[in-house]
């Protein structure tokens, strides 16, 4: 499993990179693509709206499940990856570099964990 | 195998289609095609070849065991079938009169009643085409009910964390948000989350009791009195009444409407299109409220009413009415002791099942005495082995049984969901049983064949992530 140390993880297995500006990258992590399986779609926001810490912002499906993709943090979505839309598979070939949104004016952290702490989750949840 | 358009060679045909005996009537000029369609032209023989070989292509209920969880995928008796064709059934038109179509309007107005009686609703509406169609009407009902009442704040509907998939979608379907509650370590409803979740703009709640990994839900009372004090409403998803069914009455555990799935439950065709049938119930102060038309009986007659403040159709005329016919066949065939013998039979077989599995080495979920259906985790199993839930399923086809639910509900990993149904004999038990323990000896010794399993189907196993991300959803001709 690959837990870069450069990022931030949620409980519920996004990564958060802090990108210059305040402007935070969000994605799904390793262990996440991993265990849903090969993905075949995702929804994302529209670029201008509200997410929230801890809300749901976006959904993948794999061909297991439909599951909700949750916001680490509050702000305004300030850009969307729309390469995703066409190629849900570069989360599954590159979790760390298939980034689902950039969000600004951010007011609000969940609760985060850095990458050792997101690896004892992830060995407590197997 | 070759589609029947591959199959086709020009000019050739069948006399399958009688002569035209009506007078011919012609569409308007602008509504005319211009070429002839391209349908597929062949002979009697190579077409009923064609469909045999599509059937020998398929599992159903008449080709082995079919312990698909949540699914209820019960024997569909033949006495419904012949009901289902009689002709004052099959040469009705929606569109007749009511006087001269009585026995129809009888047989709608009947299930309602018989439907009415086992959740312990005071009104039943027809016309729902399914259980995710039934789930979106019951939502409306709770919508319009606020509504009515000029209470425009509750919009958000409670979903347990293993709820079935279809009820978030049904809520967002008819405007509501959704909220999750989590599932204790039990596998019930979490009443402190539910406590916490509640508020001025809670609308109602959905829940399937017994719920998804086969367990009554014991606090079902207190559930249901913690959404009405709050000013929300109940909605029963009627997924797993075949669990309860003429001994529990959704009604009786607080609920306001519910909606039940004849295609599950009242053992009409289930699966390859069905069609489904997911009639929908509330209590009295709801009834205004129901689609219609619904089928009223006056003195000795019977006729179609509106309900006063229906919020309309949500179907042509009155639903899938042959299924109805199947459904209503079928109560009558069991009458009031066979109705709970056959929800007794399904949750005996489920433990029956169940037992033997754990007893093998099988890994249960929540172990102890479950309801109709048990959820097996093959996690551990998938650690020491590598073998998954997935290749367990595959491997099941190898030996003339359709797999289990798999990957379901998402609170169990590696999860396999195993729903026998009542119609089983013992000896099928026995047979699946030894099945599933030789499978579990398989992905200790020789787990390869199971990662290459199935080996004796016409088909291995499709490659399910192209067919999602680029899915071929038509043929053209060259």
């Amino acid at each position: 499993m690959n837990t870069p140390n450069t990022l931030k993880y949620s409980k519920s297995h996004e990564w958060v990179k802090e990108l210059d500006g305040g402007v935070v990258e969000i994605g799904l992590t390793d262990y996440a693509q991993d265990a849903l399986g090969s993905l075949v779609f995702v929804n994302l926001p529209e670029e201008g709206d509200p997410v929230t810490a801890g809300e749901t912002f976006a959904d993948v499906e794999s061909v297991k499940a439909v599951s909700d993709v949750y916001s680490p943090v509050t702000g305004e979505v300030l850009e969307i990856n729309e390469d995703l839309l066409d190629h849900p598979e570069y989360i599954n070939e590159d979790p760390y570099g298939a980034w689902f949104v950039r969000v600004g004016n951010v007011t609000e952290y969940d609760e985060l964990l850095d990458a050792e702490g997101y690896e004892a989750l992830c060995a407590s949840e197997e | 195998m070759k589609l029947i358009f591959e199959r086709s060679r020009s000019g050739r045909g069948l006399g399958l289609l009688p002569p035209c005996d009506v007078p011919r009537c012609e569409l308007p000029e602008n509504a005319r095609r211009t070429g002839r369609p391209a349908l597929p032209e062949i002979g009697e023989i190579d077409l009923g070849r064609h469909y045999t070989e599509l059937a020998k292509q398929t599992h159903g209920v008449n080709d082995g065991f079919y312990p698909l969880g949540s699914c209820t995928m019960k024997y569909n008796p033949r006495i419904n079938e012949e009901m289902a064709a009689l002709p004052g059934f099959t040469g009705i038109h929606p569109l007749q009169e009511e006087q001269t179509a009585q026995g129809c309007l009888e047989v709608l107005y009947r299930t309602q009643k018989a439907l009415g009686e086992i959740t312990g609703m005071d009104a039943v509406s027809l016309q729902p085409a399914a259980g995710a169609h039934g789930e979106y009407t019951g939502l409306l009902l709770i919508r319009a009910y606020h509504q009515a009442r000029g209470d425009l704040a509750r919009t958000k509907i409670i979903v347990p964390d293993s709820a079935h998939g279809t009820n978030p979608a049904s809520a967002v379907m008819a405007g509501f948000k959704v909220v999750n509650v989590p599932s204790d370590e039990h596998g019930f409803v979490d009443l402190d989350g539910l406590r916490a979740a509640m508020g001025p703009d809670v609308a109602g709640l959905m829940l399937t009791n017994p719920n998804t990994v086969g367990l009554f839900d014991p606090n079902i009372r207190t559930i249901t009195d913690i959404i009405h004090e709050a000013g929300g409403l109940c909605y029963y998803d009627g997924a797993n009444l075949n669990a309860v069914m003429g001994i529990a009455r959704p009604g009786d555990m607080g609920f306001d409407c519910v909606h039940v799935n004849l295609h599950k439950t009242f053992s009409t065709p289930h699966g390859g299109g069905g069609p489904g049938s997911g009639p929908v119930g509330c209590k009295e102060f709801l009834a205004p409220f129901l689609p219609g038309p619904v089928a009223e009986k006056k003195g000795d007659t019977y006729a179609f009413a509106v309900p006063a403040q229906s919020f309309g159709r949500v179907r042509t005329f009155c639903g899938n009415f042959l299924v109805v016919v199947r459904a209503l066949t079928y109560i009558l065939s069991l009458g009031k002791e066979g109705i709970p013998a056959a929800a007794q039979g399904a949750v005996l077989n489920a433990n029956y099942l169940m037992k033997k599995l754990a007893d093998g080495g099988y890994e249960m979920a929540y172990p102890g005495i479950c309801m109709h259906e048990f959820v097996m985790t093959l996690e551990e199993l998938k650690k020491e082995t590598g073998v998954s839930a997935l290749d367990v399923a595959k491997r099941l086809l190898d030996f003339g049984i359709h797999p289990p639910t798999m990957y379901f509900p998402l609170i169990v990993h590696e999860a396999l969901m195993v729903e026998p149904t009542e119609t089983e004999s013992r000896e099928t038990l026995d047979e699946a049983a030894e099945v599933f323990l030789k499978i579990l000896d398989e992905a200790k010794n020789d787990p390869e064949n199971l990662h290459t399993a199935p080996h004796r189907t016409p088909i291995g196993r499709p490659d399910e992530v192209t067919a999602a991300r680029t899915p071929v959803l038509r043929w053209k001709a060259e």
